[in-house]
């Protein structure tokens, strides 16, 4: 059911863990439905991200766009992690069962409301990034009998 | 590997693979046929009924071959509310069925029929004082399975059989995971119509029956040939149906000391995890419960990513998680049971079968340890638990 890709992110994911004052924490979905994701940004006086760190519950494609999405931003400018969409997440990990696509949206908005703690603490606005929702659930049609 | 998922289906025993063999390549003939081959079909047959009629305690012409459980119960649940139509438009069933029972209820909903599941305990067991409060005199047929297949709880079968008996309602039991693992005597339980498939008790997969009292006057479910006393028609699964007689003569014959082996082994796995793995919940009844079945469910972690780690180390179980299923919602039944989202989300649910061991139990206890540890430490919620304990403190 998942890539090569999805199950070494999730058999090992990278950067778990939490980052002590952090420029930047998010966390995003609900119990609700199954996936929590929190992820830390540690951001210099440049922009730059200088290393980042996540915590999720959830299911294996959970772990593997949290654990994909943190290779992702890790290094870049503020600017270009705003770039790191959930499709991008996809790609990397070689595509996602469709069941699955909300977990790599979930990843994104993760990143996002890390960067939005990051930029309300700083007092500074980022181009393009809006307040985070914190509740992604897709909304999934009803089978009819 | 370690199968311990044997609610999902089983394992085809040798001697039932052996008995269906023939049926393939030399007695191929057709049932209905007058000559010789075709009448070594019809004999297997009707042994199948027979042993099938015999655990029961019913007569042959109460059991008809379908192509599973699913079929069972859309038969069970339609024919009757069709029969009964004219007398009244109201099913009592339960929030645990299998989806083979509440999606067919959702289907007679959307053609006049009014259905009121009851609720269950925290522990799985149908509340029967809400049942009792649900039937009303348009009320035409209860639905209550036998033994759930999730939490392995046992329903009071008898006494809602004697509910329904008493007030005139028709009573339907979905027996999938119970028939061949558990005595089941129709007449002593008051059960008018009983669905059972052969891959839950080592037989193969696509076979079923159900037991219809006879006098019930239900519609067939497949009109063409005369099969099946004409009511479920289609030239009859010969190879499969031998199959689940032997399935059943065999489970007849061990049930006594697969009992004993799977309740000894389940208690032992139940006792070791709850000892040795912290902030976990026992799902379902301690004692009224299927022998070979544990359900747990781990605090702060997500029941898919348990299982492809299980996966990983050779072990096979199943959770009731959103993820597993494709749905967005966990379980349904554990949610029934009042636990909350994110406890049905961690749930896992192992089940035995006589062939397990003590020491494949020692190994999964080992894997959970392990695993849930892992899980754990990259979990927010186990994260923020730590933070509020030590903030409490
Ligand atoms: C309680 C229950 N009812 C019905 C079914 C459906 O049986 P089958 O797979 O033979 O259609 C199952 C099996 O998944 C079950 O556990």
């Amino acid at each position: 059911m998942y890539s090569e890709k999805v199950m070494d992110h999730f058999q090992n994911p990278r950067n778990v863990g939490e980052i002590e004052e952090a420029s930047g924490v998010g966390t995003v979905g609900n119990a609700k439905c199954g996936d929590i994701m929190r992820i830390f940004l540690d951001i210099d006086g440049e922009g730059i991200i200088r290393d980042v760190k996540f915590k999720t519950f959830g299911c294996g494609a959970a772990v593997a766009t949290s654990s994909m999405a943190t290779e992702l931003v890790k290094g870049k400018t503020v600017r270009e992690a705003m770039q790191v969409t959930n499709k991008a997440v996809m790609e990397a990990l070689d595509g996602l069962p469709p069941v699955k696509v909300h977990c790599s949206l979930l990843a994104e908005e993760a990143i996002h409301a890390a960067l939005w703690d990051y930029a309300e603490k700083n007092g500074i606005t980022i181009e393009g990034l809006e307040r985070p929702r914190s509740d992604i659930g897709e909304q999934e049609e009803e089978p009819e009998y | 590997m370690i199968y311990l998922d044997n609610a999902a289906t089983t394992r085809t025993a040798p001697e039932v693979v052996e008995a269906m063999l023939p049926f393939f390549s030399e007695n191929y003939g057709n049932a209905s046929s007058i000559y010789t081959l075709g009448s070594v079909s019809k004999k297997a047959l009707n042994q199948a009924r027979r042993t099938l009629a015999d655990y029961l305690g019913a007569r042959q012409e109460e059991i008809y071959f379908t192509a599973g459980g699913s079929e069972a119960d859309n038969w069970a649940l339609k024919a009757a509310a069709e029969a009964y139509g004219e007398k009244g438009k109201h099913i009592v069933t339960t929030r645990i069925e299998h989806h083979a029972v509440l999606h067919t209820c959702e289907y007679l909903e959307k053609h006049g029929f009014e259905v009121t599941c009851v609720g269950v305990d925290g522990e799985g067991i149908v509340n029967l004082g809400e049942l009792e409060a649900a039937i009303r005199p348009d009320t035409i047929l209860i639905s209550v399975m036998f033994a759930n297949n999730e939490v392995g709880t046992l329903q009071p079968v008898k006494e809602i059989g004697k509910i329904a008996h008493d007030r005139g309602i028709l009573f339907h039991t979905d027996a999938v995971q119970a028939f061949g693992h558990l005595p089941i005597r129709v007449d002593e339980l008051h059960i008018d119509m009983l669905s059972a498939s052969a891959h839950k008790v080592n037989g193969p997969k696509g076979v079923g029956c159900l037991y219809i009292r006879s006098g019930l006057k239900l519609r067939g479910f497949i009109h063409g040939g005369a099969q099946e006393r004409s009511r479920r028609a289609g030239t009859e699964n010969i190879p499969g149906i031998v199959g689940f007689g032997k399935a059943i003569e065999r489970a007849v014959r061990i049930m006594p000391e697969k009992t004993q082996r799977e309740t000894e082994l389940r208690d032992y796995l139940i006792d070791r995890i709850e000892r040795e793995i912290p902030y976990c919940r026992l799902n379902g009844d301690r004692s009224r419960r299927l022998p070979g079945n544990v359900n747990f469910s781990f605090q702060f972690i997500e029941g898919e990513s348990l299982l492809i780690m299980l996966d990983m180390k050779g072990i096979c179980g199943s959770s009731g998680s959103a993820c597993t299923s494709g749905a967005l919602d966990p379980s349904h039944v554990l949610l029934a049971m009042g636990l909350s989202h994110e406890m049905a989300h961690g749930s896992l649910r192992l089940t035995l079968s006589e062939e397990n061991t003590r020491e494949e139990m020692d190994i999964v206890v080992e894997a959970i340890r392990e695993i849930v540890g892992k899980l754990r430490a990259m979990s927010p919620l186990y994260e923020d638990y730590l933070k509020s304990r030590t903030a409490g403190s």
